[in-house]
């Protein structure tokens, strides 16, 4: 073959480039989107409730994936630090994922039912009052901010289109458990959920 | 993996080494047709030399092609084949936690055999127990043990759940779950700040309180409070309900610290750690917040 045409017809070669890359693509990503493995729910496996999935929504407006991951790896350290390493089953249903990927902060993927509802509180007002070396930025505006819930069905139905199963019931209640709670109450109600699913020991 | 997904990957990979070596033997025979060794192209009198790759570049290429074959026959790469090693992630996570506990085990044994209470003076268990402690604990109850608003303080000798050796491991294998109850709509406005009053009184912080709104205060605690904190306000451990009259206040102990107690409740939480420490690391710890105290006189802690 004569190279001379590739080089000459600027069509031709970003075809043949995009087929010469998309080799790796192709074989990485086609098995994850039909195995079994990655896209069956864990046993037990529930979508998460109206609060923690306003929560969730807070956690990704405050950036918080930005500095925590929640994905533990299957090294020593992380999963004697978090517990059992992330399976990818037990994340279906999380539309987009919250893995990250810098670690500036601990793992959170496990970090549910590990501190009190009231560390929590105390911490996210200011994290020095109980970790004098944190440098995890203060959010005192999130115990102000009330949440009306007016969205969070039309959420849910957006989950529910790309499948996650929310059932009518709970798209019709949404709205009122979501009402008059703060952002500090979902958002605590979110991390307090996290990564029960499997021991973390 | 599903019959689909393993022959695909296998014939993508292979296929595509395959093309890459032959790609880059094939383009390297093609002869240039020019006798001046240029490939025609002129701008402004620059022009362009055809040469082949240099060697070491080429060599360079077919290395990391072996290379790439030889980890894919050593390391599973290709589809369902495990590669020669056997090797998976998990596995080399559990051999290196397996090797992890059997050095931990070799380091407690010297403790077997030991109580807790025993452990609570050998040094060597303490210095474990404190670095178990920092790790695990240290985020709520602070590095000494010294505890914070909301959070007991293990370096004096109040308990608000009891100082047993079996009252603190239930503590921390079980956790505990403070409840006390909103009063305000209870008491109403009028009662609450006299029972504020009443409170403070027997605690001594106001010796010179009117008397009559103490003993309206008085009255109140004895319909609502005494259930829990006792009639004479020494607080129940097992309701994690403190006592009234000593110098320790979870949640402080001036007028308007009491009154958002005695209005809205407190409800402290400590999570149970059965699922998060072996039960060895817990004795450790147990034996170690054992330590903090067993040695000290209530007074001296809490100016600290």
């Amino acid at each position: 073959m004569n190279h001379e045409i590739l080089e000459k017809n600027v069509g031709l070669m970003i075809l043949f480039i995009i087929i010469a890359i998309s080799f790796g693509t192709l074989v990485e990503l086609v098995p994850l989107m039909i195995e079994r493995q990655t896209n069956e729910p864990a046993e037990g496996l529930e979508p998460i409730a109206a609060l923690p999935l306003e929560g969730r929504d807070i956690y990704i407006r405050e950036g918080c994936n930005n500095c925590h991951s929640q994905m533990v790896r299957t090294l020593r350290s992380d999963v004697e630090r978090f517990g059992h390493y992330s399976t990818a089953n037990e994340l279906v249903y999380n539309h987009p994922h919250l893995w990250g990927s810098k670690r500036t902060g601990p793992d959170l993927a496990r970090v549910g039912g590990r501190y009190s509802d009231d560390w929590h509180r105390l911490h996210f007002y200011n994290p020095r009052d109980v970790v004098p070396e944190s440098n995890m930025p203060a959010y005192p505006w999130l115990f102000e901010r009330e949440l009306s819930g007016e969205h969070t069905a039309a959420k849910m139905e957006a989950l529910r289109a790309v499948g996650v199963p929310y059932t009518d019931e709970d798209i019709a209640t949404a709205a009122e458990k979501v009402a008059g709670k703060t952002e500090i109450d979902a958002l605590i109600a979110y991390i307090q959920q996290l990564g029960l699913l499997y021991p973390r020991s | 993996m599903s019959g689909f997904s393993n022959a695909w990957i296998i014939i993508l990979t292979v296929v595509t080494i395959v093309l890459l070596v032959w790609l880059s033997f094939a383009t390297r025979k093609i002869k240039n047709p020019r006798d001046d060794n240029t490939t025609g192209h002129v701008y402004d009198g620059i022009v362009e030399e055809d040469n082949p790759l240099p060697a070491w570049w080429f060599s360079m290429f077919m290395l990391t092609i072996v290379f790439g074959v030889g980890y894919l026959l050593v390391y599973p790469g290709l589809g369902n084949y495990k590669g020669m090693l056997n090797w998976t992630s998990v596995d080399q996570l559990e051999r290196s936690q397996q090797q992890v506990a059997d050095s931990f085990q070799a380091s407690i044994q010297q403790f077997s055999g030991m109580s807790i209470e025993e452990m609570a003076g050998n040094d060597k268990a303490n210095s474990m127990g404190r670095r178990l402690f920092t790790t695990n604990c240290s985020v709520c109850h602070g590095r000494e043990g010294q505890g914070g608003f909301g959070f007991p303080n293990l370096a004096d000798s109040e308990w608000q759940w009891g100082g047993s050796i079996d009252q603190i491991m239930h503590s921390i294998v079980k956790g505990r779950q403070a409840v006390m109850a909103p009063w305000a709509q209870v008491l109403g406005a009028e009662n609450l700040p006299k029972v504020v009053t009443y409170v403070r009184h027997i605690a001594g912080l106001e010796p010179d309180a009117d008397a009559a709104t103490v003993e309206a205060g008085k009255q109140q605690f004895s319909t609502y409070c005494v259930a829990c904190h006792g009639p004479d306000a020494t607080g129940n451990p097992v309701f994690g309900a403190p006592s009234l009259v000593d110098d320790v206040w979870l949640y402080g102990n001036s007028r308007a610290e009491i009154q958002v107690s005695i209005s809205a409740g407190r409800n402290g939480q400590m999570p149970a750690h059965e699922e998060l420490l072996s039960q060895d690391k817990i004795n450790l710890i147990a034996a170690y917040v054992l330590s903090l105290s067993s040695d000290k006189p209530a007074a001296a802690i809490d100016e600290g």
